[in-house]
């Protein structure tokens, strides 16, 4: 059966550790890394990478337009 | 598992061209920022990046005009809609729209707000009403809530001294210069995907010669109000949207 599978690039430097993303994703792929970037903040991270559906979701709420999101139908 | 490779063909979702690489000064999980990125999809999309002219508020939104690439004026505090309506006036195929917060659109300025509605400019209004003045560290404004705590307010906003929260919305609304009011929120998926498309239709109509489109968007000050992120969206939830409604105030031709 045709299934539709995602995965995200987080632009590790532009992010603000802000946690929205986190709770946006549907599918609990996203978590907050414990290492820190240049500013000091805890980078957003695929933590659960195989659950992503490249739904957009946590792309759509991140006001700092750290993330891109790709998407592709696996059979 | 199968990879998903990262190709132009499998992109669903990324960075719109018109927002510049400059990082923003805002505050991690600021509704500013999402709502900056909105405005640039929806120009983009629309194919007006050399007809958009922006006017930029004093605020936390004052530094905007290096984030999105159209053409912009800054204004002085809460003058955003006399500016706007002088460029649209002087030159009506530019799409005008003015960005303030409720502390520049609703106090200041109110009185150049009220009169651009009731004129009926043929410019857009985009409100950031986050009940606060987040620039200058968290002062009440006139649309702080009930009881809420500010800098100004530290035992709660107090009707008998500050009077109630104000509905800048609902006034332009009953004027009849107003083509679009509607009232929007950038906290979920769900919710961006609608004010896209609320924003697009504030950008069109004035565009079409039929009066002034306000959209407000009912935000977070997170900083200012002393809350993570993630509890500054659910506190607006509990409590913003009760006396902000979402939803479309006022739609004519
Ligand atoms: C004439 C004048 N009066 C007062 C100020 C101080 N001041 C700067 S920003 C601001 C209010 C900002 O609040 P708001 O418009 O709600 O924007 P926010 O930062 O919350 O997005 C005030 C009172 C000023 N810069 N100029
Ligand atoms: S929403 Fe954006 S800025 Fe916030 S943690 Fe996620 S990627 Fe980083
Ligand atoms: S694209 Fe959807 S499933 Fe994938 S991380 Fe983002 S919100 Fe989660
Ligand atoms: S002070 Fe408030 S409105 Fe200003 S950037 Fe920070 S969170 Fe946003
Ligand atoms: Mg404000």
């Amino acid at each position: 059966m045709a299934k539709v599978k995602g995965t995200i690039e987080v632009d590790r430097e532009r992010c603000k550790g802000c946690d929205v993303c986190v709770v946006a994703c549907p599918f609990k792929v996203l978590s907050l890394a414990p290492k820190v970037n240049g500013k000091g903040y805890h980078y957003s991270f695929m933590a659960n990478p195989d659950a992503c559906t490249g739904c957009a979701s946590c792309a759509l709420v991140c006001p700092d337009s750290c993330i891109t999101v790709y998407r592709k139908v696996v059979e | 598992m199968a990879e998903v490779e990262k190709t132009k063909e499998n992109l669903v979702y990324a960075k719109n061209r018109l927002l510049t690489d400059v990082v923003m000064h805002y505050c991690p999980g600021c509704s500013h920022g999402t709502i900056h990125k909105l405005i640039a999809e929806v120009i983009d999309e629309m194919g007006m990046e050399e007809k958009a002219v922006g006017i930029s508020p004093v605020g936390c939104g004052v530094l905007a005009y290096n984030y999105i690439d159209c053409d912009w004026a800054e204004s002085a505090h809460g003058r955003a809609c006399a500016v706007a309506t002088g460029i649209k006036r002087m030159a009506p195929d530019k799409m005008v729209f003015t960005y303030q917060g409720d502390g520049d659109l609703a106090a200041i300025g109110t009185g150049e707000t009220i009169h651009a509605c009731n004129r009926g400019e043929n410019i857009t209004i985009i409100y950031i009403n986050n009940a606060i003045y987040g620039m200058t560290g968290g002062q009440m404004s006139p649309t702080t809530l009930v009881g809420m705590r500010t800098a100004t307010t530290p035992q709660g906003r107090d009707i008998n001294l500050h009077g109630y929260p104000f509905k800048i919305s609902e006034i332009a609304a009953m004027l009849d210069g107003t083509c679009y009011v509607t009232r929007q929120a950038v906290n979920t998926p769900a919710n961006v995907r609608k004010a896209k498309k609320a924003l697009r239709k504030a950008f069109e109509k004035p565009m079409k010669g039929q009066g002034l489109a306000l959209i407000e968007f009912v935000s977070t000050c997170n900083s200012g109000w002393k809350m993570s992120p993630v509890a500054a969206n659910q506190w607006m939830e509990e409590n913003m949207f009760p006396e902000y409604p979402l939803g479309d105030l006022k739609e004519r031709d």
